[in-house]
């Protein structure tokens, strides 16, 4: 007889309490688990593996505030067939969760460090945690500063939160679209042209970036121009994952498993094969 | 009369070009504030002067008959407007409106490029920036054309 | 109670009237004895009720895309080569039942599958397959989290391995460094020699489990000519090797050849069938499934075997990453010989030749390896990005 808790492939039930609805298709939702000890621990950068009832399992990151571990909190785009079935939980209704896996953002050592939070799209979830934790501790670090993008002012997510982030005398926070129509008054063009307006002092400087391929590949053009290291530029990967354990095979990029050598990775560890097509 | 030659140095979009030639563009160049809505340019208008901005914000848009302007792009200090106008017919091909108070330098183009001709030197001193601004700008534009955020 | 001699790492003598005693030793200590038989013209790994269930007589013929069984002069128990099963079936299942869920009033309920791991006995264990599990053990027992349901069945397995008297057509086991002759990773390990009238077995003796076995049949110690002929039965399956893989500096070899033209000459003749991981000892490549029943109220996960060349296998939303057949087979060849060694410290590869023998169209991993090998020895390698990039990096350095 197996031990039940010694299997990691095995979901615990976690209740929703809460549905937010961030842009026509993404939604945050709070849970906690539906039985036995409260809470959820983990990493900023972590994910789990969200099962719906009879629809499927996906790796979603944890998009909440790692100093709260009394709620689960995720931000999910509906896409797919399980992330549809996610988004349209109702309040009250059960999932299943396993997890955290994966490696975290290098927060714990940021202190220091001036810190760059670059996110695109959805990107926003995955470094979110990052920036509670940043934010929490902000005296240990330098200057901080946060560059997201989206594709147009409709598509931003965590919108009253950016404002209050921009609200603080101690955060600069950069957001840009694609594209707007009249009514924004914020900022049009790309994540990556966005760095140059950033402030830091490059020899000291960490970046966490979160986003679509395409978007980090300039990001990290752009940061490599401007003299951070390589070492020091962190990216968070996505790929296909049956298990999040590093045993289905279906996360590889080259040598490495997305699921448990990542997904965050120092971008010296993965640019040949984050560089490589179809591999 | 202050000279707007400190002002002009102090650009990225100047910097590194030496003081004799910060010297000719000074006389080409003139402060200009715009306020929230003005247009610093307008499509079909004629390229008479490039902006180099010094603080607030602009928009790039492209006007649409149906459905009002859309940004196509935001500028603000440090950063160069009006980069077509070394190029036929010499006139606006978007339009740029201040978000807010915004002050720039405009440079006097027809001036700017008599000088150039008199002195190739700082045509081509120009012409790197020009081509380094265009080629920022041809990056940019092909990454918005991607829509990386698609579905 | 026959006196015994064997201790570990002696060497001891069977008869076939031992082998037949071994296999029911297995059976009364409660394993599930299984081993290859015949089955419609096949090689297939099943239940072995006795050593008279084995394919006695017979051996195969293997070539690229090519298995046949044909019958031998001589009334050999173990005397073909490895069929397209491979053990990892038994340890590792095609499919299996991961758990059960149920909707009640308050919720999901998640229900374990309450399994008592089978306790097998593997007859006829060749090296390269013993090699293969101990490579399937390091995946699936020596990473950050571990399959539970392998370790209960691994650990409890019995292997008697089985030394190869002559090399199976594809086979390669010699340049992997896992074969012909079982080096570990065996209880026991028989070599069956025929030398005029005498048909026998010198059985070496891995384990502690292995010797208390051998104690409970007739044995006697090896003598030295017996010995020798043991050594000679392996020699001989080394020297008939026909296929060999240069293995020196591999990984750095296809790391640098990631754009080489030859991918898109192999992926012009594969099917992307998938044939090759299926057989293949090593790969552990799995996916799951969730289905629920009519009602809605049960539903449940199985795990199966997944194919690294199928296009779902990389998918991502909006795509899958690698769409093409050359990037699969890419992947799939570089993982086996390459990336595998920094993920697992040891090549997925064990030389078995199953990849050869049961791909329809031929295609063979020695061949490939060696046509960029050449390729890069002959000056027209292709664009290794890496290589590349590093360079042009290094230059900005």
């Amino acid at each position: 007889m197996l031990n039940a808790l010694a299997d990691p492939m095995l979901p615990a039930p976690f209740r929703v309490l809460k549905v937010n609805r961030e842009t026509g298709d993404t939604f945050t939702l709070t849970l906690a688990p539906a039985a036995g000890e409260p809470g959820f621990r983990f990493a900023p950068g972590q994910f789990n593996m969200l099962y719906v009832f009879g629809v499927g399992e996906i790796p979603i990151s944890i998009s909440g505030d790692p100093d709260q571990p009394e709620t689960l909190v995720h931000t999910v785009r509906a896409v797919g067939a399980v992330s549809r079935a996610i988004c349209g939980l109702k309040r009250g209704e059960t999932l299943g969760v396993r997890g955290p896996f994966g490696v975290p953002w290098p927060v714990t050592k940021a202190p220091g460090w001036d810190v760059l939070v670059i996110a695109g799209g959805l990107g926003l979830a995955p470094v979110r945690p990052a920036v509670y934790h940043l934010l929490a501790r902000r005296p240990q670090f330098g200057n901080l500063e946060l560059i997201y993008g989206a594709r147009t002012p409709e598509d931003l997510v965590f919108r009253q939160e950016l404002m209050h982030w921009r609200g603080r005398f101690d955060f600069r926070v950069h957001v840009t679209v694609d594209t707007a129509k009249g009514d924004w008054r914020g900022n049009v063009g790309v994540v990556p042209n966005l760095i140059s307006r950033a402030r830091f002092d490059s020899e000291h400087t960490m970046a966490l970036i979160c986003g679509p391929g395409v978007m980090m590949r300039f990001t990290v053009q752009e940061l490599l121009n401007r003299g951070v290291k390589m070492e020091n530029i962190y990216v968070s990967l996505e790929r296909n994952m049956k298990c999040g354990l590093g045993l289905c095979g279906h996360c590889q990029l080259g040598p490495v498993f997305v699921c448990k050598d990542g997904p965050v990775f120092s971008y010296d560890r993965v640019r040949d094969w984050f560089l490589l097509r179809e591999v | 009369m202050e000279t707007l030659e400190p002002i002009l140095a102090a650009h990225p979009f100047l910097q590194g070009l030496d003081s004799r030639h910060l010297k000719i563009i000074a006389e080409c160049a003139a402060k200009v504030n715009f306020n929230a809505g003005e247009f610093l340019l307008r499509e079909q208008e004629e390229a008479a002067r490039f902006y180099l901005i010094n603080s607030g914000q602009v928009s790039v848009e492209i006007f649409r008959a149906r459905g009002g302007p859309i940004t196509i792009a935001t500028l603000v200090e440090g950063e160069a407007l009006g980069w077509l106008w070394f190029e036929k017919p010499y006139h606006w091909h978007f339009d740029a409106r201040a978000v807010h108070l915004t002050r720039v330098l405009a440079l006097d183009v027809k001036a700017l490029m008599q000088r150039c001709e008199q002195d190739h030197e700082l045509g081509y001193a120009l012409m790197k920036r020009y081509a380094h601004l265009l080629a920022v700008q041809f990056r940019v534009t092909i990454l918005q054309l991607v829509d990386f955020y698609g579905k | 109670m026959p006196p015994t001699f064997a201790n570990l790492g002696d060497e001891a003598v069977l008869d076939i009237q031992g082998l037949r005693q071994l296999l029911e030793v297995l059976g009364n200590e409660g394993y599930r004895v299984l081993g290859p038989t015949l089955r419609h013209g096949s090689l297939v790994y099943d239940h072995l009720p006795s050593i008279d269930a084995l394919p006695r007589g017979w051996g195969d013929e293997q070539q690229g895309g090519f298995f046949r069984l044909r019958p031998l002069q001589e009334p050999r128990f173990f005397g073909y080569g490895v069929g397209q099963q491979s053990w990892k079936q038994f340890l590792y299942p095609p499919r299996r039942r991961l758990w059960q869920a149920r909707l009640q009033p308050d919720g999901l309920q998640i229900l374990p599958v309450d399994e008592d791991a089978p306790k097998f006995a593997f007859i006829g264990v060749r090296a390269c397959d013993l090699q293969a599990i101990a490579v399937q053990d390091r995946v699936f027992l020596e990473g950050p989290f571990i399959d539970p349901h392998y370790r209960a069945r691994r650990e409890q397995a019995f292997i008697l391995a089985v030394n190869c008297g002559h090399a199976c057509g594809t086979g390669f086991c010699a340049s992997m460094g896992a074969g012909p002759k079982a080096a570990s990773g065996f209880d026991l390990a028989l070599t069956e020699i025929l030398e005029g009238d005498r048909h026998y077995f010198v059985a070496a003796v891995g384990t502690e489990r292995g010797r208390q076995v051998v104690s409970q049949i007739p044995h006697r110690k090896a003598e030295a000519a017996e010995q020798e002929a043991a050594a000679r039965t392996t020699a001989q399956a080394a020297r008939e090797m026909g296929r060999t893989l240069d293995t020196g500096d591999i990984k750095a070899l296809l790391y640098r050849n990631y754009e080489n033209p030859q991918w898109d000459r192999v992926a012009a003749r594969c099917l992307t069938c998938g044939n090759c991981t299926l057989v293949c000892p090593t790969c552990f490549c799995h996916t799951v499934e969730d289905s629920s029943g009519l009602t809605g109220e049960q539903a449940e996960r199985r795990r199966r075997w997944d194919v690294c060349f199928t296009v779902d296998y990389s998918y991502l939303h909006g795509g899958s990453v690698r769409a093409t057949p050359r990037s699969r087979y890419r992947q799939w060849l570089t993982h086996k010989l390459a990336t595998w060694i920094d993920q697992f410290g040891v090549s997925g590869c064990v030389g078995c030749g199953r990849c050869i023998t049961w791909c329809p169209v031929a295609i063979d991993i020695t061949e490939e390896v060696r046509a960029i090998r050449e390729s890069e020895e002959s000056g027209v390698r292709g664009q290794g990005l890496v290589t590349k990039q590093k360079t042009e990096n290094d230059k900005r350095e």
